[in-house]
């Protein structure tokens, strides 16, 4: 493939990565099996809540195949608690309790799966039936299952050591809202709950370490998307230099937030492997997935908006509780995104948002693709809908009216974000994706259908949405770029791969820069031995953070070649274009040099390089954005509803998104229909259920449904492209925006379809299950019926 | 999630099955499809010392045409057959119309029509359609001290064998050998629907029913069975029997429909409640046997 130079970016060029994942070469942890390799199984506990009192592991350390089994006991300096990843932004008034949980539960248990040993034998088969032999003498203690009452005062406490369930409490506020409320036409006040479930990534977390006494060296083949963080703690609590240890994420079956954690099993697994001198390898099971790895879950809302009989809006006011489960290692990062990205593309005068995170007996709640801004998107999309309902205004109509104009850009909310800078929004196309989406959808002429189809005996109906989605924020990710003597060029970035394109979309941006096609160059990612300065993949910010460490490591090697080849063809660097790999004189190209022959000019073996100056074309650049910045989009759907199964299907799904600068319209669109589909999951299927005994009813995938390929809809996308303003390759994130408001736009969509049928049908929770929407068409119909009755009745 | 440690026989016809199942020293159980027993295994809630693998009995694999026209399917035949062989979607086209909601094509390819029923899952499809059917199972073991013969038959009406949820007549020294439907008779229709949260997922209730009429239109037999109807795969007898004398009219069907629902005993579980099983039985009721009514009909 060649294009003409430096129009790579925005092309749809094909997956570099793809041959060798379509072909099973690609490497997974899983993969990685060194002569030796011992396997770990974990003895987890059943129980989410209780004191344990002996712990047995005699039999299973005899059990033939069996080379150690390791409890509390055994971890020496190791036992302490995990690091406090994310602390929580300096707000006023900020209440935090930051608690983090042992690598191996020493006296308490606090909530399923927490692992109480570790069993290294010969396989994993032999591991685990070691661990059935240990005994675990555990006395229960009453688990705080209910988030509604986590914080009542005589609901028994998580950690023993705090007055109560509560881990934080924030309060942010802009303008009046009391003053706003008592101003408005109309105010509505509902309680919503929005829950939310796993990761759910193909690939589980895995863990392989060797340690090398000879070399001195620890090797670690990990899943996460944060290699260089974890090395970091890893080296630390081992007592290593960091130059020692070498963590390598290879290619990663999905991330989607979980893996962005650090957890126990990445110095346990290391740490076996040095006590052992054994290579030790940890593979997640399904089942452990449900409680080893971290996430998300439920909050409940109670939220109010004021308006204008106009529709606009003067204020609103948000109560909600968030579920931190048994610990909160990761801060704020999830209720705060829910705190600001409610506010959305609207200008809201007044706003009062308040919350409490509890402590539960439940699994770690941390980001999952969205990463609580599908809750905010959800309750401000809710309240506007019952607004118009409440107002006689179309659902649109109430939007047109309230969202940020194309003139109001820089627009501050004046609250704090999650990444400690006020809630800015750089740029934006708010308006034209309403209107884009809109007209995608067919909206003014949808009343027709509706009645085309329920002569057909079908309810259809449909959403329209807005969101807007913080991505790209800070801290720093780097780059290194070098042209190679045969002409290749070597990309390495510290941020890790879990199916994002990495390797073909920051390929486009080195391609455009040095004049040659992506496939010619060779992409490193997660691997510190290569790179080792970063923090990771998460928020949606690859393409903008590396992105543009990439971009600007590339134009330092452009120069750097530029200088040589004027040198070598003795013409100026004005007059120089770099083309199909070589450096060409503009209009004689003849007069070339390749970039191959110009990074063995720039490494010489004999002679004198020039002081100041530095060997090869190579280049390091770092990018640390002020602030992060804003995507945007709208999403619109059909659904038609069974009113008599309860069923949904979705007839047309689209998306208007505006993520700035495309870099790869595929790849893109790849990301959007991947969290579309992570959003129906969380709209309609997924739903982690606890029993009364705090367990987890449906740790499998027969019983947790996750949307498979016939339950997501072919996706139609258009794209939009207000560039970011906040850096110079103008690119905003796009990794979970397609997941963030499709709870949103399916309860306009139901609702709609039913109209008729079920009017005043409220949808306030999430997911909406069938069984949940027949409870609430059941209800609305014995509300109707009795209505009819009082009516028709006697007086 | 790997499964304990278990010692593995590959039968390579029946008797050498049965022999190890009559071994009763050891605690043995056959694998069909496995696309159960193998799950099971894996979350260690079964620990059988022993496999008897029937993959390897050819004589268990056949589809035949029975002496009085009706269908003889061996326990090893898998779903994925009962939607593509000739003779079975000939014959018996509600077989071929139930077996595309069972789980996925790659489950479907390896799971077997013994092992389901066997399996005595009261959620799952084969049971009850099977049920609607009027089938037979053949069972067989070797014989007992004192018995003559080297193997011991018993046919039991699909009826009298389940027991309970996961729970049937089989004895664990004997072997579901096949399953015999009896042949159609003209004027039959058939029909089947379910609600499944999920393509392939267990359903949250399903309807088989099989109808049939005479020329005059009035409906001479009628037979409904549930999937999740309650604890055992169940026919619905009385529901079935306010269709027979007359006309299959909406009205009729509804009443059925009704009596269905109220007769049934669905469980609630995490993705239905009672009532809402109830309330989509009643919905499918009637539009399954509305629909076999109008095939019998033609
Ligand atoms: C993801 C998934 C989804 C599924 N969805 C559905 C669904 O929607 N509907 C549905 O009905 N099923 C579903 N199943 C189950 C599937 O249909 C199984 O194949 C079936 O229930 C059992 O058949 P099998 O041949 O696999 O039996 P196996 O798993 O081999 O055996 C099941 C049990 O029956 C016993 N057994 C097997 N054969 C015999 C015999 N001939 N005589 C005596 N005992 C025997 C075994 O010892 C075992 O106890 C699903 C399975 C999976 C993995």
């Amino acid at each position: 493939m060649s294009r003409a130079g430096g129009t790579w970016v925005g092309a749809r060029v094909p997956r570099n990565e793809d041959a060798r994942l379509l072909t099973g070469r690609a490497q997974f942890v899983e993969d990685v099996e060194p002569p030796g390799t011992l396997h770990v199984a974990f003895v987890r506990s059943d129980l989410p809540a209780g004191r344990l009192r002996r712990l047995d592991v005699e039999r299973a350390r005899s059990h033939p195949g069996v080379h150690a089994v390791f409890t509390a006991g055994d971890l020496g300096p190791l036992l302490h608690p995990g690091a406090m990843l994310v602390p929580p932004p300096p707000l006023e008034g900020l209440v935090f309790h930051a608690r983090t949980a042992l690598p191996l539960v020493r006296h308490r248990i606090r909530h399923q799966g927490e692992a109480l040993a570790m069993i290294v034998a010969d396989s994993r088969y032999v591991a685990e039936d070691a661990a059935q032999l240990v005994e675990a003498d555990i006395e229960p203690l009453d688990p705080v299952v209910d988030l509604g009452r986590a914080l009542d005062e005589s609901t028994p406490r998580v950690h023993e050591d705090l007055p109560s369930n509560l881990a934080a409490h924030v309060r942010q506020t802009k303008g009046d809202y009391a003053a706003a409320r008592a101003r408005a036409d109309l105010v509505l006040e509902r309680r919503f709950s929005y829950d939310r479930g796993i990761g759910g990534a193909i690939e589980n977390r895995a863990v392989v370490a060797e340690w090398d006494a000879r070399a001195d060296r620890l090797e670690v083949w990990d899943t996460t998307q944060a290699p260089i963080p974890v090395r970091n703690v890893v080296a630390a609590a081992l007592g290593l230099s960091e130059s020692q240890v070498r963590f390598i994420a290879p290619f990663v079956g999905g991330g989607f937030g979980p893996k962005i954690m650090f957890y126990a099993e990445e110095i346990l697994v290391p740490w076996a492997s040095i006590r052992l001198g054994r290579p030790v390898k940890w593979v997640e099971d399904r089942y452990e997935n449900f409680f080893a790895t971290t996430q998300e879950r439920g909050q409940l809302h109670r939220a109010e908006i004021a308006v204008t009989r106009e529709g606009r809006i003067l204020g609103v006011r948000d109560i909600f509780i968030h579920d931190s489960g048994a610990y909160d290692p990761y801060g704020l990062t999830i209720p705060i995104n829910t705190q600001c990205t409610l506010l959305g593309p609207y200008h809201v005068p007044s706003y009062e948002s308040e919350f409490r995170v509890a402590f539960t007996n439940k699994p770690i709640v941390t980001p999952v693709r969205g990463a609580g801004r599908q809750h905010g998107v959800f309750i401000m999309e809710r309240l506007l809908d019952l607004a118009a309902r409440g107002l006689g205004l179309d659902p649109v109509e109430i939007r047109r009216r309230n969202v940020i104009g194309p003139e109001e850009f820089p627009y501050n909310h004046e609250i704090m974000y999650q990444d400690f800078a006020p809630l800015r929004y750089d740029s934006g196309s708010y308006e034209e994706s309403l209107e884009e989406a809109v007209r995608l959808v067919g909206h003014e002429t949808f009343p027709r259908e509706r009645e085309r189809a329920r002569a057909d005996g079908r309810a259809v109906g449909v959403g329209v949405v807005n969101y807007v989605e913080g991505t790209g924020i800070g801290p720093y990710e780097g780059a290194r770029i070098t042209v190679e003597p045969s002409g290749t060029v070597r990309l390495a970035t510290g941020v890790g791969t879990q199916g994002q394109g990495h390797f073909t979309a920051f390929a486009q941006i080195v391609a455009d820069a040095v004049g040659v096609a992506p496939s010619d160059v060779r992409v490193v990612t997660g691997d510190t031995s290569d790179f080792h300065w970063g923090t990771g993949t998460f928020a949606s910010r690859g393409a903008v953070v590396a992105g543009n460490a990439i971009h600007a490591a590339a134009l330092s090697v452009r120069e750097k070649i530029l200088r040589h080849a004027a040198e070598a063809l003795e013409v100026d660097p004005e007059d120089l274009e770099l083309v199909n790999g070589a450096a060409r004189v503009r209009g004689a190209p003849d007069l070339s040099v390749d970039l191959g022959a110009l990074a063995v000019r720039a490494n010489p073996l004999r002679g004198a390089v020039e002081p100041g100056t530095e060997p090869g074309l190579e280049a390091t650049s770092y990018f640390g954005p002020p602030y992060g910045t804003t995507a945007n989009g709208t999403h619109a759907l059909v659904v038609a509803v069974d009113p008599e199964t309860a069923m949904v299907e979705i007839l047309r799904y689209i998306v208007v998104h505006d993520c700035g600068t495309v870099i790869n319209p595929t790849i893109v669109e790849g990301q959007i229909h991947g969290g579309v589909a992570a959003g129906i999951g969380n709209a309609f299927y997924e739903e982690l259920v606890f029993d009364e005994f705090g367990g987890t009813s449906n740790a499998s995938f027969m019983d947790y449904l996750l949307p498979t390929s016939t339950d997501v809809p072919p996706i139609e996308t258009a794209h939009l492209e207000t560039p970011s303003t906040l850096n110079p390759l103008g690119t905003k994130g796009v990794g979970e925006g397609g997941a963030i408001p499709v709870a949103a736009a399916f309860a306009q969509a139901v609702e709609d379809a039913l109209a008729d049928i079920a009017p005043g049908l409220e949808v306030l929770d999430i997911p909406l299950s069938p069984g949940r929407l027949f409870d609430l068409l059941r209800t609305r119909r014995e509300s109707r019926e009795s209505h009819a009755e009082s009516a028709g009745g006697p007086s | 999630m790997k499964p304990p440690p278990f010692d593995y026989v590959a039968a390579a016809d029946l008797d050498e099955a049965l022999e190890a199942l009559a071994d009763a020293s050891v605690e043995t159980r056959p694998l069909a499809g496995g696309q159960s027993l193998v799950p099971m295994l894996n979350f260690r809630l079964a620990a059988p010392e022993r496999l008897v693998d029937l993959n390897g009995i050819d004589e268990l694999s056949r589809i035949e045409e029975t002496e009085d026209g009706g269908l003889h399917l061996g326990a090893m035949v898998r779903h994925r057959q009962l939607e593509r062989d000739p003779l079975i979607v000939r014959r018996t086209p509600l077989l071929a119309e139930a077996a595309p909601f069972i789980a996925h094509p790659q489950i479907r390819s390896r799971g077997t029509v013994g092992g389901s029923v066997a399996h005595a899952d009261p959620a799952a499809e084969l049971p009850a359609v099977f049920l609607t059917l009027g089938a037979r199972v053949r069972i067989a073991r070797r014989s007992r001290d004192g018995e003559s013969g080297s193997r011991a038959e018993r046919t039991l009406a699909l009826d009298d064998f389940f027991l309970g949820p996961f729970f049937s007549a089989l004895e664990p020294d004997e072997l579901l050998i096949a399953i015999e439907v009896p042949p159609s008779t003209p004027g039959e229709g058939t029909a089947f629907d379910e609600v499944a949260r999920r393509r392939g997922d267990y359903a949250l209730a399903g309807v088989a029913a099989r109808m049939r009429l005479n020329s005059g239109g009035v409906c001479e037999e009628a037979a409904i069975s549930l999937v999740n109807g309650g604890s055992t795969p169940c026919l619905m007898r009385e529901a079935a029997r306010t269709l027979v004398g007359a006309e299959p009219a909406p009205e009729a069907i509804g009443a059925a429909a009704a009596a269905c629902a109220e007769t049934s005993e669905p469980a609630a579980d995490m993705h239905a409640s009672e009532a809402y099983r109830r309330h989509l039985i009643r919905t499918l009721t009637a539009r399954v046997v509305s629909r076999a009514a109008a095939r019998a009909r033609t």
